[in-house]
């Protein structure tokens, strides 16, 4: 690999743009490819083989294939994961590194300033506007996650009316059944459509019985990494 | 879906080229039956040995290595096959029973 395809893939990643390094398996040339199907590279990929490169993008689909006389190796990079954590509560401060682990980006998003502190919350990115605002600019994607944690319907309200209309692919929120209950309720008469309440997970997690703030945070990301891959080994 | 780890993997590599250490590169490429990581896994091996990510569940990095090292040597690019492992051969292979193809390239 040229240091400068490295490093071009090492740009990309660090921008959250989707990338395919496409390797002539004969030449060892390689050429980076983005979802436009735009290259950078020494591999020269023929105008009929790039869609075929975009559309592995769009599918995050890797392996080898043969064009003409060519064997290529294709290899996706999309961005990172990203979490969208709402309320800067004791629980987040075990979500954030629980997360970080599984490879997320995480950020959480808190105006009150008490809670949003670089004590409670070294090296993370803290948002301090209120959650709908926030989620306005950063527009979760279908490889965004928003969990609201604060148990305050003054910001998880907004929150989940916010993420409900995003591409987010996991809307979760934390509290008992009772005030999933009277929240769901809540949105119904704000408007908001029953099948974007029906992608609301809460409460919030997988149930492994789990009671700690880290136990719990290991619960939240099972049960987004679930919704992320789906299961393995199908029940029964 | 497999982002996990590859932004920091290739950290780690550019790490070590900023200290004027070799990297080799190297990517799964395709798999067969039950292969602990899938295609698209990276392994970043640095000329003094040191390993970032994996190839499979710790089974075969040790020899992917010692290739990785020849080919910083080389200069030139390699492919390598993995099948199921005889243990008492002692060889290097996979004990889940799956198959595995690696390309291991340098960063130059």
């Amino acid at each position: 690999m040229k240091a400068r395809i490295f490093d071009a893939l090492r740009a990309a990643l660090a921008e959250r743009r989707a990338v395919a390094l496409v390797t002539d398996l004969g030449s060892g040339l390689q050429t980076l490819v983005d979802a436009e199907g735009r290259q950078q590279g020494d591999a020269g990929l023929e105008d009929e083989f790039l869609p075929q490169v975009v559309e592995a993008i769009r599918q995050d689909r890797r392996g080898i294939v043969e064009f003409y006389d060519g064997r290529f190796f294709i290899n996706v990079h999309p961005p990172a994961n990203r979490l969208l954590i709402v309320g800067a509560v004791h629980l987040a401060q075990a979500l954030v590194p629980a997360a970080r682990l599984a490879g997320f980006d995480v950020s959480v998003i808190d105006p009150r300033t008490a809670f949003a502190t670089p004590e409670r919350f070294p090296e993370t990115d803290l948002i301090t506007e209120w959650p709908d605002e926030a989620l306005e600019r950063l527009r979760p994607d279908a490889r965004t996650a928003v969990v609201a944690l604060t148990h305050d319907p003054k910001f998880d309200d907004p929150t989940l009316t916010a993420a409900l209309s995003s591409d987010a692919f996991y809307v979760g929120v934390l509290g008992g059944r009772k005030n999933q209950a009277a929240r769901l309720e809540r949105l119904r008469a704000q408007g908001v459509p029953a099948e974007q309440l029906a992608r609301i997970h809460g409460p919030v997690g997988l149930d492994i019985g789990a009671v700690s703030p880290a136990e719990i945070a290991v619960a939240i990301l099972a049960d987004i990494i679930l919704a992320l891959r789906g299961p393995k080994w199908k029940a029964g | 879906m497999m982002r996990d780890d590859n932004e920091a993997i290739l950290s780690q590599a550019a790490r070590w080229r900023a200290e004027g250490v070799g990297v080799a590169l190297a990517h799964v490429i395709a798999t067969w039956g039950s292969a602990p990581r899938p295609v698209g896994s990276l392994m970043a091996v640095s000329a003094t040995g040191a390993m970032a990510g994996s190839v499979s569940g710790g089974c075969v990095e040790g020899a992917v290595a010692l290739e990785a090292a020849k080919v910083l040597a080389e200069g030139e690019p390699r492919f390598l096959s993995f099948g199921i492992s005889n243990e008492m051969a002692w060889e290097v292979g996979l004990a889940c029973g799956g198959k595995l193809e690696i390309y291991v390239e340098p960063i130059q």
